[in-house]
């Protein structure tokens, strides 16, 4: 089996609205997979799927090799799960809900529990109620990785944490990356997280994936900006395929270009002659503003589905 | 920016969030001494009749229970019958407006929210004031214009509806400061909720003893406002300064005390689970265990008081018929002792029913806040954790009414010489409510397995169940309507013999009720806010 996860046109309806719209997730074993979409995109409705908590009104769903709704014990034993808003029981120590955590889950690694709460720098010994946000899913955190579990399902993880526990955390699931044998849902709205983590993502926006794949791959849809002084006018470089929003200014040439047509825009350039040139690469922040940062919500023409 | 500004519009939106449940207080709290005393011109017409079980009421036990009877008259004895409870009801309401919309708009984090906007300083805890002031005053007008329309005196009923309403601005002034001291809003309910107890048993003690204990606890004022026995209305000073002197006490606190503090520290927990705590039975047991332990209490003071209560009911030297009557109707004709003890241990089946609703709603209250997530993330199913909350609630009660059938037996036993064959009787007699409690246990669930954001219609059953059994031969409600609280078909025990038959059927119904739900639980999505 090399699917962790499979979901097949999940659909999903709460009232009137439509949560889940024919998702199509697929995360292999062994993978950090990056769930990506902005709020109210249907992260958490396929999570509480894929944990049996909701029952999809269509489409099927597969987590480890079973049916999340039907074998919920079974498969909850190899899997730990971090909320995307964790609230404790106020009067039980952080402590206590680690270790009931992970007795819950089938139990935890006590070695591997004081190692996290020394690198989260979280004190264990304060009641739920007074934690803060941060701390709160440092708690939620702490638990979940402290179990010796195949599946991480992490819902928008370091939500409230400070820089130096987000790196803290990435090194943490970059160690589990390398242990091997682990594989790690990552759901998130921050793109460098997912960048720095991720071996594929999925781009879900309204109940739909919009976009999967390696990042590498998904750079193929990115756009790479390029400006350079050249040592004599240069001629058809608009017309060239794949060239975007060309500015000249004193000779100093400024473009976007398709990563397909890099290749050919670069030999047209050398002809001329180069003087200086600056690239700078593909981000996923780009692919990412390309689906959602339209006020009319629609679909940029071009974009390969 | 002045330190109230903003007090008006948040007490639109207290008003706002509290409509239902602040409308129900008030109706509950006007109509009950109304309804008593009307209850009373019908039981007792004549001078003669109120004379005769006059002799009763001054028992110790009754009297620790319900205070001094002043006066031989409707009034007097509507007061004493009612006066307590509605001290106590008053009482609660107060302060748990006051800390809904003090303390634990801080603990959720919405204070900081309202607070960052145009809002003083001083105007969150002025409008829980205001509005917890609002609902006492409008009680205090309907408490006396409603016994003044069942003809009653007016001064008396007035210095009633006074007292009453008086009681609860000083509990909504303690809970004021209770509500600065700690960060958890349930310890603030706590603290004030055992200052209310406290000023009850030094009552308790004072009345029956040395009375000046009375004098310091302002539910002994209350009583001693002598409504329908010549008020002495000096005694509403008494409050009103301490009242103020709690108020301005919080005020100082709020003015010195940060936003989301406390002024008792927080105590640290232990950094790792002690060993038991692996299943959701023992997570449960952490979470229900205070409030059990408090109900614990209650029950077996109560079972105690009421066991050395009923002995003055056999000194009952001529008895009023109409009384006999209702009493021996009630539970038979072995004995009016018999019967009164099987009213009083209805009365506390319906009184242990309310813990049933609250250990079973918790199920509810795990899952809006979405604590039940991470929970159910793990291996436990949801039966399971559905089993863990619903062990406390069947079986919590039974612990309960267990206890008061216990204390009960042992109090009464004590003094009629029978410890050995009181203590099984009262066990018996308390037990058996124990199916009827379950009903609501398996309704609780039903809905929150059904239809869960109706879940708190549970409470709203035990009520209208309480109603109909209470005022129900009152107002002549036809035996079809009686017949669905589930508490009437309890045996009257004891003295009346048990039957199988209805303690069968209630729990079959409970459970029939109960495994809907499940079923329900296990279809539904969670969680549901």
């Amino acid at each position: 089996m090399t699917e962790a996860i499979r979901t097949d046109a999940l659909v999903k309806t709460f009232g009137r609205t439509r949560a889940l719209d024919g998702l199509d997730l697929a995360v292999e074993t062994g993978e950090v997979h990056g769930f990506l979409g902005p709020n109210g995109a249907g992260k958490s409705t396929t999570i509480r799927i894929l944990l049996g908590l909701l029952r999809a009104d269509e489409g099927a769903a597969r987590l480890l090799g079973g049916d999340p709704w039907r074998d919920v014990a079974g498969l909850h034993r190899r899997l730990a799960y971090v909320p995307g808003d964790v609230t404790l029981w106020p009067n039980l120590s952080g402590g206590e809900v680690i270790d009931l955590l992970g007795r819950l889950r089938g139990g935890h690694n006590a070695k591997r529990r004081a190692e996290l709460l020394e690198r989260f720098d979280l004190d264990p010994t304060k009641k739920g109620r007074t934690y803060s946000k941060g701390n709160r899913q440092k708690v939620a955190l702490v638990a979940a990785l402290a179990s010796d579990v195949e599946l991480l399902i992490l819902d928008e993880p370091t939500s409230g944490l400070d820089p130096l526990m987000e790196e803290v955390f990435r090194q943490v699931i970059r160690e589990e990356q390398q242990r091997g044998g682990r594989t790690v849902l990552l759901s998130s709205h921050i793109l460098a997280e997912v960048e720095a983590l991720c071996d594929r993502v999925t781009i879900i926006r309204q109940g739909r994936a919009v976009e999967t794949g390696t990042l590498a791959e998904m750079r193929h849809l990115t756009r790479t900006s390029i400006q350079v002084d050249l040592a004599g006018p240069v001629n058809g470089l608009e017309s060239l395929p794949g060239v975007h929003d060309l500015q000249t200014h004193n000779g100093t040439v400024r473009f976007d270009v398709d990563t397909a047509a890099l290749d050919a825009v670069m030999r047209q350039l050398s002809t001329v002659g180069i003087r200086s040139l600056t690239s700078q690469p593909p981000t996923l922040e780009e692919l990412f503003l390309r689906h959602y940062d339209r006020a009319d919500g629609q679909q940029p023409a071009g974009v390969a589905r | 920016m002045n330190s109230l500004t903003g007090t008006r519009a948040l007490m639109r939106l207290a008003l706002r969030l509290d409509r239902v449940r602040l409308t129900v207080w008030v109706l509950g709290l006007s109509v009950m001494p109304m309804g008593t005393a009307a209850n009373y011109f019908k039981l007792y017409p004549t001078e003669a009749d109120l004379q005769a079980v006059s002799g009763v009421l001054s028992n110790p036990s009754l009297v620790a229970l319900s205070g001094p009877l002043f006066v031989v008259s409707i009034g007097g004895i509507t007061v004493w019958k009612i006066g307590v409870t509605e001290f106590i009801l008053i009482g609660l309401m107060s302060l748990l407006t006051v800390v809904r919309h003090t303390r634990t708009e801080e603990e959720t984090g919405r204070l900081e929210l309202i607070r960052a906007t145009v809002v003083g300083r001083y105007a969150p805890l002025t409008a829980a004031l205001a509005v917890t002031g609002l609902a006492n005053l409008v009680i205090a007008v309907l408490i006396a214009l409603g016994l003044m329309a069942t003809g009653l005196p007016a001064a008396g009923s007035v210095a009633f509806g006074l007292a009453t309403g008086l009681v609860g601005m000083l509990f909504a002034a303690v809970a004021a400061v209770a509500a600065q001291l700690t960060r958890g809003a349930r310890a603030a309910v706590g603290i004030a909720g055992a200052v209310l107890a406290g000023t009850y048993l030094l009552r308790a003690v004072g009345d029956t003893g040395p009375t000046w204990l009375s004098w310091l606890s302002p539910m002994g004022w209350a009583l001693h406002m002598r409504p329908y026995a010549g008020e002495r209305w000096w005694v509403a000073g008494l409050f009103v300064v301490f009242a103020a002197a709690c108020t301005v006490v919080s005020y100082v606190l709020v003015g010195r005390r940060d936003v989301d503090a406390g002024l008792l520290p927080d105590r640290p927990g232990p950094a790792e689970a002690a060993p038991g705590l692996r299943t959701p039975l023992a997570l449960a047991w952490r979470l229900h265990r205070g409030l059990l332990l408090g109900w614990a209490i209650g029950l077996t003071l109560t079972g105690a008081v009421m066991g050395g209560a009923a002995v003055g009911i056999d000194n009952l030297e001529s008895p009023n018929q109409q009384l006999t009557d209702i009493l021996a109707r009630m539970g038979g004709r072995t004995g009016i002792t018999n019967a009164f003890l099987a009213a009083i241990f209805g009365i506390t089946g319906m009184v242990a029913a309310a813990y049933t609703v609250q250990a079973t709603l918790r199920l509810r209250q795990e899952e809006s806040s979405g604590r039940v997530e991470a929970l159910l993330a793990t291996r436990v199913g949801r039966l399971r954790w559905a089993a863990s909350h619903l062990t406390f609630a069947l079986l919590g009660t039974a612990l309960l009414l267990a206890l008061a059938g216990l204390a009960g037996g042992l109090s009464y036993g004590a003094q009629v010489h029978d410890v050995g064959g009181q203590v099984g009787r009262l066990l018996g007699a308390a037990l058996v409510q124990l199916p009827a409690t379950w009903v609501l246990a398996g309704l609780g669930m039903a809905l929150i397995g059904l239809a869960p954001r109706l879940s708190a219609l549970a409470w709203a059953a035990l009520i209208v169940s309480v109603l109909i059994v209470e005022l129900g031969a009152l107002f002549g409600l036809s035996q079809a309507i009686v017949d669905v609280v589930p508490f009437a078909h309890v045996p009257k025990l004891p003295g009346a013999a048990f039957t199988v038959a209805p303690v069968l059927w209630l729990t079959l119904v409970a459970v029939a009720l109960g495994a809907a739900g499940l079923v329900g639980l296990r279809r539904r999505d969670m969680p549901v806010a």
